[in-house]
């Protein structure tokens, strides 16, 4: 399982390509499949490997905030149960 | 001050009335023939609970009004006539933000620097709108000490009701003379609560209040004009005010307004001791003008000329040619440069037009 | 355009995650309407963050200018006026000082701020109004077509200098933050940049710090933030930061011009070594 994943919203995104240059990974990728609303291309994650560590730093550069990021909670699996016991008591 | 009955000067007494309409915000910078307002501002305002800031500029000055105005308080500032002009820039957006304040113009001679006696040339800019843009201010004319300070206490009132600015139109005659004034009849009131509109900290659980002035799209803008044209067409139905001195019998109507307005009732008594049939006709709002009332004397046969007396050019009496239609002749009898008129100033061009009521002399033609 | 809407936690292939990035509770859902990597963007969500981790959002009062950043109004979700062209700091100042318990901040640009705005901009200052400036500049006026602005730097080419600025015939870009620094009213000023990721997250320091002496009522604060204007200056948005990261920080450099906070620590090292020989003299003493 990737440590993490980032969502774009396709229709926010502008195709400035600064999340491009930003990903140390090379994760990401205008590849003019499709257009958005606004008439533009806009980027597309692809990361089949799972090589995506929530590092951020696409949607920090993101001047439209366009990207959402998402990553496993830090505590291991095992705890999580108590975890949200404790929450739920 | 808790006395009611003060003698002082038309500056300081216009500060009094701010005061007493809940004036919690004053800005302004120095320029004569106003300079007692903000110094007697800087002194006293604080007592009231209020802030006092002499601005960089008039432009700062006005735009701090804006948003002390938009940040709910009743709010001023004065100046006088080159003043007036760098303040134009934000009276037009306080107008189209409909943002309720005050705004004294002590007015002085121009164009440009001009000097600093006392004169009526920002007429047109105080009644036409003054900045860019389709707008208009509520606009008094004081004509006495008491009437600076009842004035300013009204366009508090009236600015509020309407959400629109108000402008008194004083002139360094009724700003820098004495006389007694009568607070009796201008309580201490709270400013009305503004909370449902105003900027302010308390925004948890209601929805954002935004105040703007631009709408790119004409088809955006439109309604809003149409808005803000209904609300001036409302304000003159409603807030023509005027008075009159002796104007039932009169043949001869004078129509002045300020400082001008006190030497025609000298002029008036003067006149009927030698027979001559004189009225004044003084508008208080010179925006709304009182174009219905002139109108009718225009329209009585008891009426053969209407005279009008201003400090400038002629401006006031373009209002007045337009009320009264043609009906009657207009004279126009100027003073230029600051230099104030004498009771007999008036007299002699009147006898000549009671000779004549054609009299080319003095006859105002619209070119 | 409507957002799609933000979850907080997913389940993938039986494998939760969380949201470690969204969308700032001080934004609107609105999309900003700037050109593509344009840099308003990036520090519209950067104040946004700020005023979100400070708390304050239902306190703000925002001033828009006028430039690019005119409808700013319509991305961030609190209380805000439009204000004249260079005027944002006098409103600003007539709103703090009827509503003390606001935070006000205006949103500028470099014509706004240093060339229509100057005085309002040094006087503001000047008084020490508890107000907090996001400055931003990108040496050019973006939304009239590109002319020359007062920060526009030597041999520039901008549709007002076509042959690039010259400084026999228009002059220096000017350097607001430095100038601002000289004033005692100042309480915090900072240059930062917004052309790689790194800068991005210290200018979130600085506008948080900007704030902090705002809401500590220590005077006034600004964060000049060197953006980009990818489109009139003619390049792609990665070039354009690459020239504000390259090009631009020669001409203003990044640092923080006036910090009342690093005074105070310093102050107080300073004042720790004398603490400990009146102590010590006082033992004496005794």
């Amino acid at each position: 399982m990737p440590i993490g994943f980032i969502e774009i919203l396709d229709d926010t995104c502008k195709g400035c390509l600064l999340c491009v240059a930003a990903c140390p990974k090379s994760l990401l990728h205008q590849t003019k499949k499709k257009i958005n609303k606004r008439g533009l291309y806009p980027v597309e994650f692809v990361d089949p490997e799972g090589k995506c560590n929530a590092c951020r730093l696409c949607a920090i550069v993101c001047p439209d905030v366009a990207i959402r990021v998402y990553k496993q909670p830090r505590k291991p699996k095992t705890e999580q149960p108590a975890a949200a016991e404790a929450k739920a008591g | 001050m808790s006395a009611q009955r003060v003698f002082m000067k038309g500056n300081e007494a216009a500060c009094e009335g701010a005061f007493r309409a809940g004036c919690k915000f004053f800005a302004g910078y120095p320029i004569t023939p106003q300079n007692e307002v903000p110094e007697y501002m800087s002194k006293h305002i604080w007592d009231h609970g209020g802030t006092f800031i002499q601005s960089e500029s008039e432009v700062a000055a006005i735009n701090m009004l804006m948003g002390a105005s938009a940040a709910g308080a009743r709010a001023m500032t004065s100046s006088s006539s080159p003043g007036i002009s760098l303040k134009q820039e934000g009276i037009s957006y306080i107008a189209m933000s409909e943002l309720p304040c005050v705004v004294m113009n002590v007015v002085r001679c121009g164009p440009g620097l001009g000097n600093i006696a006392p004169h009526q040339g920002d007429y047109f800019q105080a009644t036409r709108g003054g900045g860019h843009g389709d707008y208009r201010t509520i606009t008094l004319a004081p004509n006495s000490v008491q009437e600076m300070a009842q004035f300013v206490y009204l366009a508090f009132e009236l600015a509020d009701k309407w959400r629109n600015p108000a402008l008194v139109l004083s002139d360094g005659t009724i700003g820098q003379m004495m006389e007694p004034v009568d607070f009796s009849e201008m309580p201490y009131v709270e400013p009305p609560d503004k909370s449902d509109w105003c900027l302010n900290a308390h925004q948890e659980g209601r929805e954002r209040h935004l105040i703007t002035t631009i709408y790119l799209l004409a088809e955006d803008m439109a309604p809003v004009h149409e808005r803000l044209v209904k609300k001036y067409e409302r304000i003159k139905k409603a807030e023509v005010r005027y008075t009159d001195y002796m104007s039932d019998d009169a043949e001869i109507l004078i129509v002045a307004i300020g400082s001008p307005s006190r030497v025609a009732r000298s002029a008036i008594k003067a006149g009927r001791e030698e027979g001559l049939k004189l009225g004044l006709l003084r508008p208080i709002t010179v925006w709304p003008f009182p174009y219905g009332v002139i109108r009718q004397y225009a329209e009585s046969d008891r009426v053969k000329a209407i005279v009008v007396t201003e400090m400038n050019w002629g401006q006031m009496v373009e209002d007045v040619a337009m009320a009264v239609s043609g009906k009657k002749p207009v004279h126009f009898v100027p003073k230029h440069g600051g230099l104030t008129f004498t009771p007999e100033d008036m007299l002699e061009p009147i006898r000549a037009i009671r000779e004549n009521p054609m009299n080319p002399e003095t006859l105002w033609v619209q070119t | 355009m409507e957002a799609v809407p933000e979850k907080k936690r997913v389940t993938v292939d039986g494998q939760d995650y969380e949201l470690v990035f969204g969308r700032p509770a001080s934004l609107t859902s609105k999309p900003f309407t700037y050109c593509p990597g344009c840099n308003h963007g990036t520090i519209h969500r950067l104040v946004a963050e700020v005023i979100d981790e400070l708390g304050i959002q239902h306190r703000c009062v925002g001033m828009a200018s006028v430039g690019c950043s005119v409808f700013s109004y319509e991305f961030f979700d609190f209380d805000f006026i439009s204000c004249a062209h260079g005027r944002a700091l006098a409103v600003a100042t007539g709103v703090k000082r009827v509503q003390p318990d606001t935070v006000v901040l205006s949103y500028q640009g470099d014509g706004d701020l240093a060339a229509i705005g100057t005085a309002e901009t040094i006087h503001a200052a000047n008084r020490g109004e508890r107000i907090t400036t996001i400055f931003v500049n990108n040496a050019i006026y973006g939304m009239t077509g590109g002319q020359m602005a007062p920060t526009t730097i030597i041999g520039q080419r901008t549709t007002t200098t076509p042959e690039g600025r010259d400084e026999h015939r228009i002059g220096w870009p000017i350097r607001m933050s430095e100038m601002l620094a000289l004033l005692p009213g100042v309480a915090f000023v900072a240059r930062t940049t917004c052309h790689d990721a790194k800068s991005i997250l210290k200018t979130k320091v600085a506008i948080k710090k900007a704030f902090r002496a705002q809401l500590e009522d220590r005077g006034f604060s600004m964060v000049e933030i060197l953006s980009n204007c990818n489109v009139n200056w003619r390049m792609t948005p990665q070039d354009a930061v690459n020239w504000v990261g390259e090009e631009m920080t020669k001409v203003f450099p990044p640092g923080t011009y006036k910090d009342v906070f690093a005074e105070d620590q310093e102050k107080a090292r300073a004042d720790a070594p004398s603490k400990t020989k009146a102590q010590s003299s006082e033992k004496t003493e005794v």
